[in-house]
């Protein structure tokens, strides 16, 4: 069987996948690719259902593989490049046996996807194959590791699809929750009107972002009765500067919440890296239901949307550094 | 405030694809035996749609996927079984354990032990005979892996919890805030007060049973010393003993 050898790694790079179900009345929360839809994106550049992908938290590292294999690059833009030669970003390819694959720091949001034709055949423990780091199952990949592929069905590579963007914060929309009413109208609207700094405190747990001037704290919040907790929720702890909790939140807390972004928003609440400004603005749950029509249209859709490079053939050579479409660069060009 | 005339139960939305139960706003045994009984005859409803269920400490949780099925048809089905029965009456689950978990209060491993006597005003012996002689039961499992929340303490320990995160406690850790412990699964940032440090491994994937803990269990958190501590921190059962309760 294939293997992918990790020569080098960034300080966040594990494997993952959709996460686990089932565990949350255990205290485990789900976990799971922190941008749910760049690991999809990555399986659609390859034909394949989603499995389990490496994410990189910021920066890649140095793999090799000991037979050819295909691969997809997803997610944040990182600087690419395949035995020295650039590789386009949000496009598949085609790896050979003992070529060196150099993955190196994200130009653009925070985590990036590499996707193995065939996927991962790590054994999967409590039904899934990804690290949830805070909960202490997995670790991070290291230098020497390896990871055994499963057989690869597929055998199309050169696609790519443009991503949406999702790169440097933005506006989030936030349906209200079970601690929202704590907060009078006058605060809600106040947090509505902020734009907040992401902090650079931040991991697979959550993202804490600074308020411009005053922050959110609730005065009544220390005696809260300790409540269920989801991805998305935006909790306030008595220091005022929010939290958005992400893939690998605590599974319950009693820190006041004054509401939870859609779900269809939070690849750019992973996405989005120090510094980034984000917004909020409050829907209803008929409003956040549509965009969940549309987040899981989109998702479907995405294979249809992975079209073939444009590229003339008889640039082969050059194919894989090639100026594809607007916006689409090699890897180099981004840096 | 608001919360004050809510009645219960009540159901509240969580999220876009959550919807609550709630027995109660603050933490009382019979709303907690109605959250964990309730959350059994959801699962044996087998409702399709319905992903996936849980208890916190007065509640029951259910993710569902709300394209297929609908809010109010899922809040019907939930207002359907809770007219079923009186679920504050129910009983407690079968097959729970007391577990005796050998307990350090104070020192340099519990650094916040004297803050918290003092917080709840008392005597540090006071403090240590009345922790240490507490049995308390698993309200729920929550945060993270196998971590539970034990209650409830006596009134003296009514304490909020701190203003800021202490940026972390590790695995073992013992600590207090109204009227409940929380027994560190993991090392982690926490607004409780560290109070004690126990060699207990509640999530451990190598064992049998990764998780130590299960609703319902109750435990006692004996006090013994830093010295004891030490060579219990070497035993395979981190000192603890456990037996059947019926």
């Amino acid at each position: 069987m294939n293997r992918l050898i990790i020569q080098q790694a960034g300080p966040g790079v594990t494997v993952q996948d959709k996460g686990r179900t089932g565990y949350i009345a255990l205290g485990l929360s789900r976990g799971g690719a922190a941008d749910r839809l760049a690991l999809a994106e990555g399986a659609a550049l390859l034909r394949q259902p989603v499995g389990a992908a490496i994410e990189m938290a910021g920066f890649g590292g140095r793999f090799s593989v000991v037979e050819p294999c295909r691969i997809a690059l997803t997610g944040a833009p990182m600087r690419a490049s395949l035995d020295g030669v650039p590789l386009v970003w949000n496009a598949s390819h085609l790896m050979p046996a003992g070529s060196v694959l150099d993955i190196g720091g994200a130009s653009k949001g925070v985590y990036g996807y590499l996707t193995l034709g065939g996927g991962l055949a790590t054994d999967p423990v409590l039904g899934g194959q990804g690290a949830h780091l805070t909960a202490g199952l997995g670790r991070a990949l290291a230098a020497g590791d390896e990871l055994t592929l499963s057989d690869d069905k597929g055998d199309e590579t050169g696609l790519t699809l443009t991503p949406q963007s999702r790169w440097d914060g933005g506006t989030l929309r936030v349906l209200p929750s079970l601690q929202t009413d704590l907060y009078s109208q006058e605060e809600r609207a106040r947090f509505e009107a902020s734009t907040l700094t992401r902090d650079t405190r931040g991991n697979r747990m959550g993202i804490r972002l600074m308020p411009e001037g005053e922050g959110f704290g609730l005065k009544v919040g220390q005696k809260i009765l300790s409540e269920i907790i989801t991805p998305g929720d935006i909790q306030i702890p008595g220091d005022g500067a929010p939290y958005i909790l992400m893939a690998e939140c605590q599974t319950t807390g009693g820190y006041p919440r004054i509401g939870t972004v859609i779900p269809a928003d939070m690849p750019k609440v992973a996405q989005c890296p120090p510094g980034a400004k984000l917004r909020f603005r409050f829907v209803d749950r008929q409003e956040a239901l549509g965009a969940e029509m549309g987040y899981r249209k989109h998702l479907a859709g995405l294979s249809r949307a992975a079209q073939p490079l444009v590229r003339d053939p008889a640039d082969i050579t050059n194919l894989l550094s090639y100026t594809l479409i607007s916006g689409v660069t090699a890897g180099e060009e981004l840096s | 405030m608001a919360q004050t005339t809510l009645t219960f139960p009540r159901i509240d939305s969580v999220g876009l694809d959550g919807l609550l139960v709630r027995f109660g706003d603050q933490l009382d045994e019979a709303a907690n035996r109605a959250a964990l009984a309730f959350r059994a005859a959801v699962e044996a409803s087998g409702w399709d749609g319905v992903e996936e269920c849980s208890t916190s400490l007065v509640s029951t949780y259910l993710r569902f996927d709300p394209l297929y099925l609908s809010h109010d048809d899922l809040e019907m089905q939930l207002t359907g079984l809770l007219s079923e029965r009186d679920w504050y009456a129910a009983d407690l689950p079968d097959g729970r354990k007391l577990l005796r978990i050998p307990t350090v209060y104070g020192t340099d491993l519990a650094p916040q032990f004297e803050e918290a006597a003092q917080v709840a005003g008392l005597t540090a012996e006071e403090a240590v005979a009345s922790l240490s002689q507490a049995r308390v039961r698993v309200t729920a499992l929550g945060f993270a892996p196998g971590q539970p929340y034990l209650g409830t303490l006596p009134e003296a320990w009514d304490i909020p919890r701190q203003t800021a995160l202490t940026p972390q406690v590790p695995q073992g850790a013992l600590v207090v805030a109204i009227r409940q412990f929380v027994l560190f699964s993991v090392t982690a940032p926490t607004g409780w007060r560290h109070i004690g440090q126990t060699a207990a491994k509640l999530f451990d994937i190598d064992r049998d049973a990764p998780f130590l803990l299960r609703p319902g269990d109750e435990v006692e958190f004996p006090s013994v010393t830093r010295e004891a501590f030490e060579q219990i921190e070497q035993a395979p059962d981190a000192g603890i003993t456990r037996e059947a309760l019926v």
